[in-house]
């Protein structure tokens, strides 16, 4: 295969990382909750899908049984650890960032040394890999390999989420509770209730990211190593798509495209403008978050700004 | 007449700790009448109807849907009783469309369809009276356009009782005369209308009974048609209240502040003020009204210093014809600028006093208090920041309408707040608490602030306390320009009263003070002139005493069509007289006697006495915090 086609199936297999992440935490920011803690979460949820996957390895469960353990594994994980998110900042009200930055750290301890235990056997899990996961591409010798189901999950999650949030009532009544909390709960909508389900349905949909790394894309025992990085790139998405699931899958092929092209850089430019220019290719994503931020801060178009009460927790009865 | 309760309440009963906001209130109202519920700040309307809209719970008592006893825990189970309030602050989503506005939280099973909201709306629309347009976003639209959402937003869920929480305060006349035809309309469909509000007029045109509440008990509750004006303060009140604003003509009015050709643009490019003039006169109250946003706001901010000008001229007239040079002219360097320009005399008529003088010996005649000025110094605002024309010795005073975000900190104590006026000076690095701290404490004196003491923070204070706070920190300064914008937005009865003294009082004293306000009988009542502005451009002049609401809301609302210059100084009453000392009670020289401490800053210290006739107040803390400093 063309190796260009090959580069641009391979940016799109890596973008889907990030469609993960960031449906995740636009849902969540929908709901005015920023949760920097997806890094983490995205951490938890690759341990938890691996070991689930260890768990039911010696049970010899049908095909689709093992790829749902996998996936419930990711989710429970994810969910668990965005408990503690919600918990602390929705219950608790505490703050949201300091919340969510200790929970990146917390989250990716955590994952590594659930890596580390003896029941996780990388062999165990990547075997899965190329029986189950990345079909139905598995035979392919080329980069279309790395399109499993999770890849395809990840679009029909992005599409559901942008079909939700735009074109249904429970779309409508979350985005208003991103934007005043306060008017949403006069009129009737419980406000607690859809932060709680909106932070942890974002953290189950970015944790799905972190195992689809693991399992379909990279197909390593080295991969959950990265995952803390792609978890930031996730969070920058959020504001290169504008806060929109559908614009996050163009978003997501063009951070996949700029990040892949560090790691071409040996075989475009041989070794020495590899090792100099890379970590400038990797900075990439972030530079164009930061110029799509500024672009659509001058803009000043309402529709393109953050959700207004992002961050705030919400009182009731404060006046 | 057969009426049937719609609801009732009994013994309602609602603590915030230890505060009573409620006690034991019975109250009803009938099905097809407008009940209007009036009150103070503070009596505990909001909270009650707060209860009623299933905001807040009761504590004790209980409430009656159409005869069935009810618990309303949430604003869910208000709206399954077809109970919808219309809050005082809007409760929309700015970006999402009117209908989407409308249709967020409506428990339909079925599919969610914009197209259908739409079209209910617009029927629900034109069976009342309303204009809307289901797709403008809320953040495009007016305050009227807003409140208007809010109505249909109630009536689309099916409401038969709805509460509006003083629906009229941010309305103009013409506005407020088309929500009672609105409010009628649905009165004879056969919907409890329950209205709060703090003007009387209003309630007299406008309800059926009146219920009134004073700190949180239901005094009474009496037929409209069998109240006055007077009868209805004094039940609220608690004693019988002058309801006129004393209004004396202006004496000597000179122009104290000269605003010409004045443009400006906002933040987002939008041009917010055209071709503004006008001269405020000392001793002279300039109302100016117009619809909320008409430009009142970026007005007074860039009479401040605090937006830029495209174009204009903001000129200061310092009353210093005959006064000794002080203050700021220790500034060598606008000394010799001004000299340049004859500005100064000495006590023998010498045009010339620093001939041949030395910069030592022009400093040494300055601080003797022997060089006067020739005329009325003419400072020009424009450009510079409100350091800057304080720095000139301007004493500026701005009220400005946002008071805890631009007036106070919220979280500050009294003393603190009083400070940020006054924390440059003291000794180097080190603040000086004393002299705000006595003025905080004359402050809540004077005014009867109602505050457990100057260390509380201002966030927690009622509004009326805390717009007192504000007005005597700016009148404490002993300004010549007082501009106050809305500052009795909110307040009840008696605060606002005080306010309305406050500003009286400044006028006597000689300041020329601005209020814009928006309650056009208070601004007929209080100004002397009246100045109109409407998106931005000034549409007439008229004379508060002789003047109309009628002509005032038209002017408000008239399109450009006639570009009349504005006619600003034909109404001018009083003829000009001599200049007199009358104008300049306020003025309170600091009798510097050191030479060297950093003067600039002096001038708009000298507090004013008028605050406490009494005078625990320093007489003159500008000089005390000077020798402090030596």
């Amino acid at each position: 295969m063309n190796s260009w086609l090959n580069f641009a199936i391979s940016s799109l297999g890596f973008g889907a990382i990030f469609m993960y992440g960031a449906t995740g935490e636009i849902l969540t920011e929908k709901a005015g909750h920023l949760n920097l803690g997806i890094p983490g979460i995205m951490c938890m949820g690759g341990a938890g899908g691996c070991l689930a996957l260890c768990l039911v390895a010696p049970l010899n469960l049908p095909g689709f049984l093992i790829v749902l353990a996998g996936i419930f594994g990711a989710v429970l994980f994810g969910m668990l650890t965005g408990l503690i998110y919600s918990f602390l900042t929705i219950t608790l009200r505490a703050n949201q960032n300091v919340t969510g930055l200790a929970l990146t750290t917390f989250g990716a301890g955590l994952s590594r040394v659930l890596f580390g235990i003896k029941a996780m056997n990388h062999t165990t899990y990547l075997k899965f890999s190329r029986e189950l996961f990345r079909q139905p591409f598995a035979n392919r010798t080329d980069e279309l390999q790395k399109l499993g189901i999770l890849f395809f999950l990840a679009l029909v999650i992005c599409c559901v989420a942008s079909w939700v949030l735009m074109r249904t009532k429970v779309g409508l009544r979350l985005r208003s509770i991103g934007e005043n909390p306060g008017t949403a709960d006069a009129v009737g909508v419980n406000v607690t209730k859809y932060k709680y389900i909106a932070t942890l349905i974002g953290a189950g949909i970015a944790a799905l990211g972190g195992f689809y790394s693991i399992i379909d894309f990279e197909a390593s025992n080295e991969a959950y190593k990265n995952l803390e990085e792609y978890g930031w790139l996730s969070v920058a998405l959020v504001i290169f798509s504008l806060w929109r699931p559908h614009l996050a899958i163009i978003g997501s092929i063009a951070f996949g495209f700029l990040y892949r092209c560090a790691s071409q850089l040996t075989t475009l430019g041989g070794i020495f403008s590899a090792m100099t220019a890379q970590p400038l290719m990797k900075m990439l994503p972030y530079v164009v978050t930061i110029i799509v931020l500024i672009i659509s801060s001058i803009s000043k178009k309402r529709e393109n700004q953050p959700p207004a009460s992002l961050g705030m927790p919400y009182f009731r009865e404060e006046r | 007449m057969e009426k049937n309760i719609a609801l009732s309440m009994r013994n309602v009963t609602k603590r915030f700790g230890k505060v009573v906001a409620n006690h034991n209130v019975n109250l009803d109202v009938y099905q097809g009448e407008i009940l209007a519920i009036l009150g103070e700040n503070g009596c505990g309307k909001t909270t009650l109807m707060n209860m009623i809209a299933g905001i807040y719970f009761p504590d004790e008592g209980k409430i009656f849907k159409d005869g069935q006893e009810v618990v309303i825990r949430s604003p869910k189970d208000a709206f399954n009783l077809k109970i919808g309030m219309i809050h005082q602050h809007f409760k929309l989503v700015d970006l999402f469309t009117a209908s989407e506005n409308i249709v967020l939280g409506v428990d339909e099973s079925g599919r969610y369809n914009i197209k259908d909201v739409n079209s209910q709306v617009s029927q629900i629309a034109e069976k009342y009276g309303f204009h809307i347009d289901p797709h403008k976003k809320i953040y495009d639209m007016s305050v009227s356009e807003k409140q208007t959402v809010e109505i249909i937003k109630v009536l689309y869920r099916g409401a038969d009782i709805l509460i509006l929480d003083e629906p009229t305060a941010v309305l103009t006349p013409q506005e407020i005369d088309r929500l009672f035809l609105v409010l009628r309309r649905m009165k004879e469909d056969g919907k409890s209308i329950i209205i709060i509000t703090h003007k009387l007029h209003e309630v007299l045109s406008i309800s059926d009974r009146v219920a009134i509440l004073r700190k949180g008990e239901h005094i009474a509750t009496v037929d409209t048609c069998d109240a006055t004006e007077s009868s209805l303060t004094e039940m609220m009140v608690g004693k019988k209240v002058s309801l006129d604003i004393d209004r004396s003509e202006p004496v000597n009015p000179r122009p104290r502040l000269e605003v010409t050709g004045l443009n400006c643009h906002n933040a987002e490019g939008v041009q917010v003020l055209k071709d503004i003039s006008f001269t405020a006169n000392s001793g002279e109250i300039l109302g100016i009204a117009g619809i909320a946003g008409s430009g009142q706001k970026e007005l007074l901010e860039a009479i401040a210093g605090l937006q830029p000008l495209d174009s204009g001229e903001v000129l200061f007239i310092n009353p210093k014809k005959n006064k000794p040079v002080t203050f700021f002219h220790k500034n060598m360097h606008r000394v010799l600028e001004l000299n340049t320009r004859d500005a100064f005399t000495d006590l023998t008529g010498n045009p010339e006093p620093f001939l041949g003088k030395n910069r030592g010996q022009i400093r040494t005649m300055i601080n003797t208090g022997n060089i006067l000025f020739k005329e009325d110094e003419v400072i020009s605002l424009r450009g510079l920041s409100p350091l800057e024309i304080r720095s000139l010795g301007v004493r500026l005073s701005f009220v400005p309408e946002d008071r805890l975000g631009m007036g106070l900190v919220g979280n500050m104590d009294i003393t603190d707040n009083m400070m940020l006026r006054s924390y440059r000076k003291g000794r180097a690095g080190f603040l000086n608490r004393k002299k705000p701290k006595e003025l905080a404490q004359n402050i809540v004196k004077e005014l009867e602030v109602a505050t457990p003491g100057v260390s509380t923070p201002v966030r927690r204070l009622s509004g009326g306390n805390v717009q007192k706070i504000l007005v005597g920190r700016e009148i404490a300064f002993a300004p010549k320009v007082l501009m106050a914008a809305y500052p009795v937005r909110g307040l009840d009865i008696n605060s606002s009263y005080t306010i309305y003294n406050l500003l009286n009082k400044q006028k006597k004293n000689g300041v020329a003070v601005i209020f814009v306000g928006e309650d056009l009988d208070v601004l007929l009542a209080l100004c002397d002139r009246i100045m109109v502005i409407n998106s931005g451009r000034i549409t007439g002049f008229v004379d508060a005493r002789t003047t109309t609401k009628e002509e005032v809301g038209l002017l408000m609302t008239q399109n450009h069509a006639d570009e009349e210059m504005p006619s600003a100084e034909n109404d001018e009453t009083t003829e000009p007289a001599a200049f007199s000392e009358n104008a300049e009670e306020t003025e309170s020289e600091p009798e510097t006697t050191d030479t060297t401490a950093d003067a600039p800053e002096e001038a708009e210290e000298a507090v004013s006495d008028d605050l406490s006739p009494s005078s625990q107040m320093p007489e003159d803390p500008d000089t005390a915090v000077q020798e402090d400093a030596k």
